[in-house]
């Protein structure tokens, strides 16, 4: 299978900026009790065809319920769900031209692979040479020709999760769920799955939208993600909108890794803004149109990557700051260093080095006083 | 609501009624019909008893009749006292033996290697399905005097005359441990079986000898198991009635067996529902200490 | 695995022995040719043949078997719908007294179930017989196939049934062609079990009876009480045979099942 969406293409890709795009998916509103436990509270959110849409966030906080209730598993107690501008909110759901890739994969233990892919296209009526025809396209598709008379059991996990997908492929449905496609799946085998997946989402132009707690997953997939926490949502955008423009300390903690600084605004020049901080002193960053005021309390967060180590006193005078290696944790290929800034009850800040050579002598070890700097461009303003 | 939708409602309240109806019929109503019986006459008419419901006009007269006459009776006399006294007794030295021979046998069965297991499990269920009756007439045949029991003994010079075990208590016992054993192994087995192993050896790491450890951490934690066996072996025993009936002796007065006398010979219906009742009540405090053993 | 201690092997062993002991001594001495029981005169199936010209315990057999039948059916089907009503429905009005009134049976003494059943179809008048007995045997027995069915849905992977109604089925063809397909071998089972229950009761059937139907169990019981015979004997050795066929299948069914349903 040839990648058939270079890049470029990709970023072309932006239904969501064009005001007269009409969305497949809408939620209006959408709320969702469990007794006195709001799962789901006022949620807003329109899919558009094509799109490769991940759900983020963690155990709890409302994403399968969200997507239990586009399936047609749940009701909600408020608001409406419409699919290509129809309200779906009450249609059961096996009249729902939607699909779903159980987290469990659901297979049916007592029906053959061939029997599993069939089983929607025979509640459809089709005729029997039509499923047969499709049940082998769709093996064909996810590679599995030739195991169509297999039971699940005599399969492995990855060979069971290409029949669920192309079980919920089967019926060609407008829209394709995935609950934690690659929760069952080995790191490895994760990796490709998730390109064969993107491959496939693209050579089939079916709406996907996946569910995921793995922040990796979600980025590596998805056109655009929205993050969830307590049943709302908090940002929706494109990956490297989510991880270089996080709204708020949440998104920036929960996707990738973040150190967070407390501060006071002291000057705004056009898109440069000066913060005060307790901990590194004059922080200095370049920010888009910044809506701060002058002496508001703020956060400045530095993601572990942007931020440089020295032994010698970087000649910049400001967004540097002195402290003590603590902690070296060699991942390969990167190197976590946790440097205490601030004396011995200050804070830790955590940077990482990319490891680009092999032999050279590692040129940071324990207890070294080092010195931290950083970009303008590096440094992102995050509401108190 | 969708036209599916209100189907698949019509056909889910169909699960629930259709055997909700048929236990309101016949278990919840019969049950109304014994507490009912229970206070009232014994008369000679058939069905023997007073008095008739026949509407509501008559529902507090009806009411004035009903009465604790009955429960009078069987507190006064020794008969019914001795009877549930001796039933309890019975279904409590049952319960006992069953647990010294059932714990060993789980013990074992819950440790021999694996797949022996189910092979084990099959052979203690096996006798429980085959008839309850053939199961005690297997007992007569051994325990009747020159029967088995007294041939192999003699033969072996161990006793000079017939034992006469038959239509005696220990007979009874014997009868009843042997026809509910399987119930006191199964929830053991099953609790022990889920024992984790390591616990007792970290109990032996941390200087425990093997007694001690049994004592301290199987024992315990084998409770549940214990409690639910007990219950499912006392709870039927106490209301047994083919066993006392054809291993005991005539003074072997187990409340089964005083309820199906009422009934059958003296055609007191009245009664036998008193009884019934009060057997009931007898049984709650086990029926409460499964129900804690199954929530454990 | 460590290997047994001689202490187990000698629990397994008296444990056993004590389990299968009188039930093989009864097997053996229906092969007795003497009509003494404490003789042994040589083998003989001739109490076998005794037993085929016994026509009153034929009838009775033939009725027992008739009769276990349709109350297992019976129960079978009540007993998986209030298994479904249990797992499937949550909470509906009334939960807690269904599941009381399904449960109580397994732990009512038989002599009460059977008065009570007694009594009412005194009360409503109706001709006790063959079917009085049914319906006694299936109320009894719904409460053992609840269970035995509830076991299975409770092990059951119930987002099978979500993926059927996503892919297309009513709640109806979902229940034919995923749930029933998937706890077949519990209500197989379950079957059995109030098969075996109706056959073996005596208590029951006694009370709830009327002219022109004894049972099996009936009929041994009168037999038993007038004393031992090997013709008795027999007659339980045929049965613990066809027992044990049925517990044979039923566990291999089980199996099979275990092996299909994960």
């Amino acid at each position: 299978m040839r990648r058939s969406s270079p890049g470029s293409l990709r970023r072309a890709f932006q239904p969501w900026n064009d005001p007269n795009a009409k969305p497949l998916i809408e939620f209006r509103g959408v709320t969702k009790r469990f007794g006195s436990v709001t799962a789901v509270s006022e949620v807003s959110l329109s899919l558009y065809r094509r799109e490769f849409f991940a759900l983020l966030g963690p155990s709890g906080c409302g994403k399968t319920t969200l997507m239990r209730m586009l399936a047609g598993f749940e009701q909600p107690d408020a608001g409406e769900i419409l699919l290509d501008g129809v309200d779906i909110t009450a249609v059961p759901p096996h009249l729902r031209p939607v699909n779903m890739m159980f987290q469990s994969y659901a297979l049916f233990p007592h029906l053959s692979v061939a029997d599993n892919i069939a089983y929607g296209l025979k509640r459809e009526g089709l005729p029997r040479a039509e499923i047969a025809r499709r049940v082998a396209e769709m093996l064909a598709l996810v590679k599995l020709d030739g195991l169509g008379k297999r039971r699940p059991d005599q399969l492995s996990g990855g060979q069971r999760q290409r029949v669920a997908l192309a079980r919920a492929l089967a019926k060609r449905p407008k829209l394709l769920l995935l609950d934690e496609p690659m929760a069952a799946l080995d790191r490895k085998l994760r990796e490709a799955t998730q390109f064969e997946l993107m491959d496939l989402q693209s050579e089939l132009g079916t709406t996907f939208m996946v569910v995921t707690h793995d922040q990796d997953e979600a980025m590596t997939m998805a056109d655009r993600m929205a993050v969830m926490d307590h049943g709302g949502l908090v940002q929706i955008g494109p990956p490297d909108v989510i991880y270089e423009a996080p709204v708020n300390r949440y998104v920036a903690e929960f996707v990738g890794d973040i150190n967070v600084l407390e501060g006071k605004v002291v000057a705004v020049e056009g898109d440069l803004v000066r913060i005060e901080t307790a901990l590194a002193g004059m922080v200095e960053l370049d920010e888009e149109a910044p809506a701060l005021s002058i002496g508001a309390a703020v956060l400045v967060g530095l993601r572990p990557e942007k931020i440089d180590l020295s032994h010698d006193e970087p000649a910049q005078s400001f967004n540097k700051v002195a402290g003590e290696i603590w902690d070296i944790g060699y991942l390969g290929d990167v190197t976590m260093i946790q440097v205490m800034v601030g004396g011995d009850s200050g804070r830790l800040i955590k940077v990482a080095l990319t490891n680009r050579t092999r032999r050279a002598a590692r040129p940071f070890a324990w207890e070294d006083r080092v010195w931290l700097s950083w970009d303008i461009e590096a440094g992102l303003v995050l509401p108190r | 609501m969708s036209a599916p939708a209100a189907f698949a409602a019509r056909w889910s309240r169909l699960v629930v009624a259709v055997p909700y109806l048929w236990l309101l019929l016949f278990f919840l109503t019969p049950f109304a019909i014994v507490l009912r019986m229970a206070m009232s006459d014994a008369d000679t008419a058939l069905p023997p008893y007073a008095p008739h419901f026949e509407g509501f006009a008559t529902l507090r007269e009806f009411i004035s009749k009903l009465d604790f006459e009955n429960f009078r009776l069987l507190a006064d006399d020794a008969l019914y006292w001795d009877s549930y006294l001796q039933s309890l007794r019975l279904a409590g030295q049952t319960t006992l033996i069953a647990l010294a021979i059932g714990y060993p046998l789980a013990y074992a069965m819950a440790a021999a290697p694996r797949h022996w297991r189910p092979v084990l499990l099959v052979l203690v269920v096996l006798p429980f399905w085959t008839s309850f009756l053939i199961r005690v007439y297997a007992w007569i045949g051994i325990l009747r005097p020159e029967g088995l029991l007294d041939m192999v003994l003699g033969g072996l010079g161990l006793t000079s005359e017939p034992l006469r075990l038959l239509n005696t208590e220990a007979a009874v016992l014997i009868g009843m441990v042997y026809s509910y054993l399987p119930f006191m192994v199964l929830p053991l087995y099953a609790t022990l079986e889920k024992l984790d192993r390591s616990l007792l050896e970290a109990a032996a790491d941390l200087g425990a000898t093997p007694v001690r450890a049994f004592l301290t951490v199987t024992l315990p934690l084998s409770l549940p198991g214990i409690l639910a066996g007990a219950a499912l072996v006392f709870i039927p025993s106490v209301g047994e009635f083919v066993i006392p009936d054809l291993l005991g002796g005539p003074d072997t007065v187990m409340i089964g067996k005083v309820l199906w006398n009422e009934f059958f010979s003296n055609r007191d219906w009245p009664l036998a529902s008193t009884v019934a009742i009060v057997l009931l009540i007898v049984l709650v405090l086990p029926l409460a200490l499964l129900q804690r053993a199954r929530l454990a | 695995m460590k290997r047994l201690g001689p202490g187990l092997i000698l629990a397994l062993v008296v444990g056993f022995a004590f389990l299968y002991l009188p039930i093989l001594a009864l097997v053996a001495y229906s092969f007795n040719a003497s009509r003494l029981v404490t003789v042994w005169g040589g083998f003989s199936t001739h109490w076998y043949g005794a037993l085929l010209s016994n026509q009153p315990l034929l009838d009775a057999a033939w009725l027992s078997l008739r009769l276990a039948f349709v109350s297992a059916t019976l129960a079978t089907g009540l007993g998986a719908l209030a298994a479904l009503a249990l797992a499937r429905h949550g909470r509906f009005r009334g939960r807690l007294l269904f599941s009381g009134m399904v449960l109580a049976p397994l732990v009512m003494p038989e002599v009460i179930t059977g008065l009570s059943l007694l009594l009412l179809f005194v009360a409503v008048d109706v001709e006790r017989g063959f079917w009085t007995v049914t319906i006694a045997h299936a109320t009894f027995s719904l409460g053992f196939a609840c269970i035995v069915v509830q076991a299975r849905l409770a092990g059951f992977d119930r987002s099978l049934e979500e993926a059927a109604r996503d892919l297309g089925a009513t709640p109806l063809v979902t229940f034919w062609t995923v749930t029933l397909p998937l706890i077949w071998p519990a209500v197989a089972a379950a079957w059995m079990l109030a098969f075996t229950l109706s056959l073996d009761d005596l208590v029951i059937a006694s009370f709830t009876t009327g002219p022109g139907a004894t049972t099996l169990p009936m009929r041994l019981y009168s037999a038993i009480r007038l004393g031992v015979s090997p013709e008795i004997n027999a007659a339980c050795t045929l049965m613990i045979g066809a027992v044990a066929l049925a517990v044979i299948a039923a566990s291999l069914l089980l199996k099979r099942g275990q092996a299909v349903g994960g």
